[in-house]
C-alpha cells in the first residue's frame, strides 16, 4: 500500500483515501448541476454597467426588470436574475460569463457590445449554455459557428440595408435628397462591422449619393475636433454617424463649433436617441434621424411595455437598449415556459422553436433560423424632436413627417 | 486637402498642444529637480479635474476661475506627498520609487471610483459651443481660453523659477544637490516645495482641461502616457521643452488626423516619440545627462 505523510496534519494519505475523495468530488459535481436544473431558472445578465457603454448597460438592466414585471402579469414563469458588470471590456465579459455559469446560471442574456458578445458566445458554446443576445450587431455572432446563441437583433448588414431603404423613403417624403455623404464611425467591433456593411451595400440600393470619405475614430477618444474638421472638408451634404454615446455628443458639439450645417445627419448606432444625448444637447439634438432597431408602438405588448415604463421611469426615454432587453427577457421566459425545466439542453431546444407573435419590436413574430438569427426583425427611422423620439418611417409605423433638411443650429427657437 | 482645413487644423493643434504642454510641465518640474518620475501624474490631474467639477456643481464656478483653488489644493497634496512619503524612499533604487508612485496612482483611481463613480462627467458652460470666425479660420472659444490660461500659468511658473529667490534656490538644487546642501539650502523643504509646485501645475492643467474633456477616473493613465510623450519629445526636465513638446504633439496629431486618418493620430505621436528617441534621446531641448 502506498502512503505519504500529509504536510498539514501529519496523518498518512493513502491511495485509497485519495480515490475515495476524488470519487466523492466527482459525484458532487453532477449533483450540483442536477440540483440547479430542477429549480427556478437562473439567468445571468451580462451587460456593461460601467465604462464607456455604462449608460446602455443600465438601460438594458431597466429593460429586463421591466419585462419581469410586465410578463409576470401575463402568465410567464418567475426566474432569478444574476447581475454582473462586464465593464465594457471583452476580457471582463468573458470572465463574468464563466462566473455566472459556475454560479448555476443556465441561460445568459447580454452583452450589449458586439466584441463582448462574441467572447461570451464562445464561453456559452463551450459550456453548452444558451445565450440570448439583447443588443449586438456584428454579423459573425450568428454566422453559424455557435449553436447556443440566439439573437433577436438585426445584424450590421440588416441595419445598413434597412437604413438605405428608410432613407429613400424619407427623401421621397421630403422631396430633397443629398448628393454626397461622409461617414464617421467608431472603430470598435460594432462600428466597423456597420461601416463595412454600409460601404459594401450602398451599390445595391441606387442611393442618390456616394461616400466622399469614411472616417474612423476611437470611441473612447478625448477629442473629435480633427475628425469633424476632416469630415467638413469633404463638403458632404449628408453626415452618417455610427457612434456610441459620448462620441455622438462630441461630434454634434464640434459641428456646432465649426459652424457646419449639412443637409442632415443620420445615425445607425446608439447615442443620438439616448437620454444623456437629448438632455445634454437640448435643441441641438433635434432633427437627427436614427435608422435603428425599434419597437412597434401599435403592438399590444409594446403598449404594455410603454405603460409600465412611463409609470416606472416618467423622466426617461424608452429606447432600443430597453426594448430589445425587454424582448430578450420575453424570449428567455417563453423558452423556459415551454421547456418546463432549467436544463440548458432543453432550453436550447425550446429557443430553436421560438415563435412569439405577441412581442414589441418591428417585424413579424420572433423566430430564429438555424444559425440562431431572427432574420425578419426590422428597423425604424426615428427623429429627435424637442427631446422626444418620433417615428417618421416606414410609413406603416410613422406618426409624423420628417423634418428634412435639418434646421440650422441657430434657427431652432 | 484644402489650405483652409490645414490652417484650421494647425491653429487647433497649437491651442490643444499648449494645454498638453501645461499638463506635462508638472512632470517635467518634478523630474528636473527631484529626479523622480511621477507615475501618479495623470491621477493627480484627474483629481484636479474632479475638484473643478465639484466647484462648478456646488458654486457654479467656471473651471478657469477654479484654477487658483485647484492649484493650491494640489500644491498642498504634492508638498505632503513629497515630505511624508516620497522623501522616505529617495535612497531606494529607481524601480522601487516607480512602484511607490504607481501604487499611489492606483489608490487615487480607486478613491475617485468610489467617490465619483466610473461614468464620464463634464461641465456645461454658456460659451461651450461658441467659436470666433476670422475669415475662413474658425477658432473654438473654449480651446482658445484654455490655451491662454495654459500660457498664463506656464509664464508664471517660468517667472517664478527665474526671478524669485526660492525659484533660484530650487534651480540650484537641481543643478548641484551637494553644492546646494553645502551652501546651507534646506534641500528637503525645497524638494517638497518643488513637488508641490509640480502638482499645482498639474492641478491647474486639470481645471483647464475640464473645459475640453469629460472626466472619469480611468482617464488618468492616458494623461500620464501623454505627459511622458510630451516631456520626452521636449526634453525631460526642460520647462520650455515641455511646452514645445506639447505644441508639437498637438499639431502633429491634428495634421495626422486631417491629412492621413484620425485613428492614426495617436500612432503618429508615438512615431514622433520614437524618432526623437532615436535621433536625439535627450529630447529637443533636454540636456545630456553627465
Amino acid at each position: 500500500m502506498t502512503s505519504k505523510k500529509s504536510a498539514v496534519t501529519g496523518k498518512a494519505i493513502r491511495r485509497r483515501s485519495v480515490l475515495a475523495g476524488g470519487a466523492a468530488v466527482a459525484a458532487a459535481v453532477p449533483l450540483r448541476f442536477a440540483a440547479g436544473q430542477g429549480k427556478t431558472l437562473k439567468i445571468g445578465l451580462n451587460v456593461p454597467r460601467s465604462g464607456i457603454q455604462a449608460n446602455f448597460g443600465q438601460d438594458s438592466v431597466r429593460g429586463v426588470e421591466l419585462a419581469l414585471e410586465v410578463l409576470a402579469g401575463k402568465g410567464y414563469p418567475k426566474v432569478e436574475i444574476v447581475h454582473v458588470d462586464n465593464e465594457t471590456k471583452v476580457d471582463v465579459g468573458r470572465a463574468q460569463a464563466e462566473k455566472l455559469i459556475d454560479q448555476g446560471c443556465t441561460m445568459i442574456i447580454g452583452c450589449y457590445d458586439s466584441g463582448i458578445t462574441s467572447a461570451v458566445a464562445q464561453v456559452c458554446e463551450q459550456k453548452s449554455i444558451p445565450l440570448v443576445v439583447n443588443v449586438a450587431a456584428a454579423p459573425q455572432i450568428t454566422d453559424g459557428r455557435f449553436k447556443t446563441v440566439f439573437r433577436n437583433f438585426p445584424t450590421g448588414p440588416m441595419i445598413a440595408s434597412d437604413a438605405f431603404l428608410l432613407q429613400k423613403e424619407v427623401y421621397e417624403i421630403a422631396g430633397k435628397a443629398p448628393k454626397s455623404a461622409v461617414m464617421l464611425h467608431a472603430n470598435d467591433t460594432f462600428g466597423t462591422s456597420q461601416k463595412d456593411a454600409s460601404v459594401r451595400l450602398i451599390g445595391n440600393f441606387g442611393m442618390p449619393y456616394k461616400f466622399e470619405d469614411v472616417i474612423s475614430y476611437d470611441p473612447a477618444t478625448r477629442d473629435l475636433s480633427a475628425e469633424v474638421r476632416k469630415a467638413k472638408a469633404t463638403n458632404a451634404e449628408l453626415v452618417w454617424i455610427i457612434t456610441r454615446l459620448n462620441d455622438a455628443i462630441m461630434i454634434v458639439q464640434e459641428m456646432v463649433k465649426q459652424r457646419w450645417v449639412p443637409m442632415g445627419i443620420v445615425s445607425t448606432g446608439p447615442g443620438p436617441y439616448d437620454d444623456p444625448f437629448l438632455k445634454q444637447l437640448g435643441k441641438l439634438s433635434d432633427d437627427i434621424i436614427n435608422m435603428v432597431p425599434w419597437f412597434d408602438p401599435n403592438k399590444a405588448m409594446s403598449k404594455a411595455m410603454i405603460a409600465a415604463w412611463s409609470k416606472k421611469f416618467p423622466d426617461r426615454t424608452l429606447n432600443t437598449s430597453v426594448s430589445h432587453s425587454f424582448e430578450a427577457t420575453l424570449i428567455a421566459l417563453d423558452a423556459y415556459k415551454r421547456a418546463g425545466t432549467s436544463e440548458p439542453a432543453k432550453l436550447i431546444e425550446a429557443l430553436r422553436k421560438t415563435n412569439i407573435a405577441d412581442n414589441v419590436t418591428v417585424g413579424p413574430a420572433i423566430t430564429f433560423d438555424d444559425k440562431g438569427q431572427n432574420t425578419k426583425t426590422r428597423n425604424s427611422a426615428i427623429q429627435n424632436r424637442g427631446g422626444k423620439l418620433v417615428s417618421v418611417a416606414p410609413k406603416q409605423a410613422a406618426v409624423t413627417k420628417p423634418i428634412w433638411p435639418m434646421r440650422a443650429w441657430n434657427a431652432r427657437g | 486637402m484644402d489650405t483652409v482645413t490645414i490652417i484650421n487644423a494647425l491653429v487647433s493643434g497649437l491651442l490643444t498642444g499648449l494645454v498638453y504642454g501645461l499638463s506635462a510641465l508638472g512632470l517635467s518640474v518634478i523630474f528636473g529637480v527631484i529626479r523622480i518620475v511621477n507615475f501618479a501624474h495623470g491621477e493627480l490631474m484627474v483629481l484636479g479635474m474632479f475638484m473643478a467639477l465639484l466647484l462648478f456643481r456646488w458654486f457654479g464656478l467656471d473651471p478657469l476661475m477654479a484654477v487658483p483653488i485647484g492649484a493650491a489644493v494640489l500644491f498642498a497634496i504634492g508638498y505632503a506627498l513629497q515630505h511624508f512619503v516620497v522623501r522616505r524612499v529617495s535612497y531606494l533604487p529607481d524601480h522601487m520609487q516607480f512602484l511607490l508612485l504607481a501604487g499611489i496612482a492606483i489608490m487615487l483611481v480607486s478613491g475617485c471610483l468610489v467617490i465619483f463613480g466610473p461614468d464620464a462627467q463634464g461641465v456645461q458652460l454658456d460659451y461651450a459651443l461658441d467659436s470666433f470666425a476670422i475669415g475662413n479660420l474658425i477658432i473654438d472659444k473654449v480651446r482658445l481660453y484654455a490655451a491662454i490660461a495654459a500660457v498664463a500659468v506656464a509664464s508664471a511658473l517660468l517667472a517664478f523659477f527665474k526671478y524669485s529667490s526660492t525659484g533660484r534656490a530650487i534651480r540650484a538644487c537641481a543643478d548641484n544637490y551637494l553644492g546646494a546642501k553645502v551652501v546651507g539650502l534646506n534641500v528637503d523643504r525645497l524638494y517638497a516645495l518643488t513637488f508641490g509646485i509640480g502638482a499645482a501645475c498639474i492641478g491647474a492643467a486639470g481645471c483647464i482641461i475640464l473645459l475640453l474633456v469629460q472626466v472619469h477616473p480611468y482617464l488618468a493613465p492616458a494623461y500620464t502616457l501623454l505627459a511622458f510623450v510630451v516631456v520626452i519629445v521636449g526634453g525631460m526636465g526642460s520647462l520650455f521643452g515641455a511646452l514645445l513638446g506639447g505644441m508639437l504633439i498637438g499639431v502633429s496629431e491634428e495634421l495626422a488626423s486631417v491629412v492621413l486618418q484620425p485613428s492614426m493620430k495617436t500612432a503618429f505621436s508615438f512615431a514622433l516619440l520614437i524618432v526623437v528617441l532615436l535621433l536625439r534621446p535627450q529630447g529637443l531641448l533636454g540636456r545630456v545627462a553627465r
